[in-house]
């Protein structure tokens, strides 16, 4: 039941000897990255949301396994020498942040939705449908609506 | 930490590893995105503690045409790469809708297809616009392939016809089944987003003259399995595509289905949102074939 696996994580190689039991949540977890947090673990809540390779999935329901010769992104990651993401200064900006519990996962909902609709028109609602799978019970998300937005608009990004 | 409650598990890089390691062990059971199979792990299920993984096979992620045009969509294709296929949301944009209806993003990112059938679920939303699309269910097993309609397919309430040691490997749909066709689907749900179908409809129209020359409806949790309107559809052949059909359909689709009550809705509630939904998913059908020189307004 034990493997070997190889990926990276935040573009730092990794080779691991994890168990087949194991969530990519949990390896994440026990590995430093507790930004990954473990909400409802059925895929509802999005609290544990990561990037592989560049995609936004819940590593609650991910086998460990599964990450082998992939490339994982966490919230951790995309702080580069000190200085926030484009993301993540707009969720400061907006005030999207409030308990904290959901912003590692919905950071990393919004960088796949950004990189994904990058010079694209976007409205409320397609951003509405692309942060559907993570709950956030303290700021109404409006500020979150607000913070994608402000990073689509290519006049506020150059600032 | 919270392991999965795993006994066993096999990794499967090919279809014919996948057979011959399901037909070992008949305990075992296919774990493909496991956005089902993971959540069923928790709590000790003692159904799901063997399981054959073939998260990685290669050759059931592709949406592909044949030379005759028949639409084939491997088992292990996501709900989000099946929403971006430029053969489905040409040809079959039905299934788009039912597809891009299930969960939220990262959910559609990893389940499949083939799960959200092989599962049984009555509430599946790929269920009704396959249903409706005539889609055939290839299956490959120790004794080779076999293909069956997906109406056979299903056989009750989180059950399926997959034998002992088969994978489903893909979903196809005839050119004669969606060439001239229009469809449409809608899933009521009490949430626009992460809920399951408290009903689902898909309706599938093909008009001659403005009369019906082919008209297929199916539903999604208004039976024990996803159901078509057999009785229905032969009431509705030959009619004038007007007011009259929409009441038609409306006044009959009842008479096909088994809408029962649970906790999530009543059989009363579900009963009207049915006839509700006949109606104006039949409307939009038959307005989507208006490029073809119909409507009704």
């Amino acid at each position: 039941m034990i493997r070997n696996i190889s990926c990276t994580i935040n573009s730092r190689p990794m080779t691991w000897q994890i168990d087949i039991r194991m969530s990519l949540a949990d390896l994440l977890r026990k590995q430093g990255y507790t930004s990954v947090k473990e909400g409802c673990g059925v895929g509802e809540c999005g609290a544990c949301a990561v990037l592989i390779d560049d995609v936004v999935v819940d590593s609650c329901l991910y086998l460990a396994v599964w990450a082998d010769g992939r490339n994982i992104r966490t919230t951790e990651g995309e702080c580069k020498e000190g200085k926030l993401s484009q993301i993540q200064q707009a969720y400061l900006d907006t005030g999207s942040v409030q308990c904290g519990f959901c912003t590692p996962g919905l950071v990393m909902a919004s960088t796949a939705f950004v990189e994904e609709h990058k010079g694209e028109k976007v409205s409320r609602d397609q951003i509405r449908k692309g942060h559907a799978g993570n709950l956030c019970r303290c700021t109404g998300y409006e500020g979150i609506i607000r913070a994608v937005e402000q990073c689509m608009d290519p006049e506020k990004t150059q600032k | 930490m919270n392991m999965f409650d795993i006994d066993s598990y096999h990794k499967a890089n090919t279809v014919d590893e996948a057979i011959a390691l399901l037909s070992q062990n008949p305990a075992a059971k296919p774990i493909a995105g496991g956005t089902d199979v993971l959540v069923r792990l928790h709590g000790n299920n003692p159904d799901y503690r063997h399981l054959v993984d073939i998260h990685d096979v290669a050759d059931l992620k592709n949406v592909t045409m044949e030379p005759d045009g028949t639409i084939v969509i491997g088992a292990g294709v996501t709900f989000t790469r099946l929403v971006q296929a430029a053969g489905v949301s040409t040809n079959i944009p039905v299934l788009a809708e039912g597809a891009s209806s299930v969960g939220g993003p990262q959910v559609r990112n990893v389940a499949t297809i083939g799960g959200n059938i092989c599962n049984g679920a009555p509430s599946a939303d790929c269920a009704a616009p396959l249903l409706v699309l005539n889609a055939q269910v290839e299956l490959k097993g120790p004794d080779g392939v076999r293909n069956l309609p997906l109406h056979d397919f299903y056989q009750g309430p989180g059950l399926v016809d997959r034998k002992t040691g088969e994978i489903m490997v893909s979903l196809r749909i005839a050119k004669s089944d969606y060439q001239g066709w229009s469809a449409h689907y809608i899933k009521y749900a009490m949430r626009d987003a992460m809920d399951i179908a408290t009903i689902g409809c898909a309706v599938a129209c093909k008009l001659k003259d403005g009369k019906v020359e082919g008209l297929r409806l199916a539903f999604a949790v208004a039976g024990p399995t996803p159901l078509r309107c057999w009785r229905t559809e032969e009431k509705s052949q030959g009619a004038l595509a007007d007011e009259s059909l929409l009441k038609l359909v409306a006044g009959s689709v009842l008479d096909d289905l088994r809408p029962r009550d649970s906790w999530r809705a009543s059989k009363d509630f579900r009963e009207q949102i049915i006839t509700t939904l006949a109606e104006r998913v039949l409307r939009e059908a038959i307005n989507r074939q208006s490029r073809n020189g119909v409507s009704i307004s």
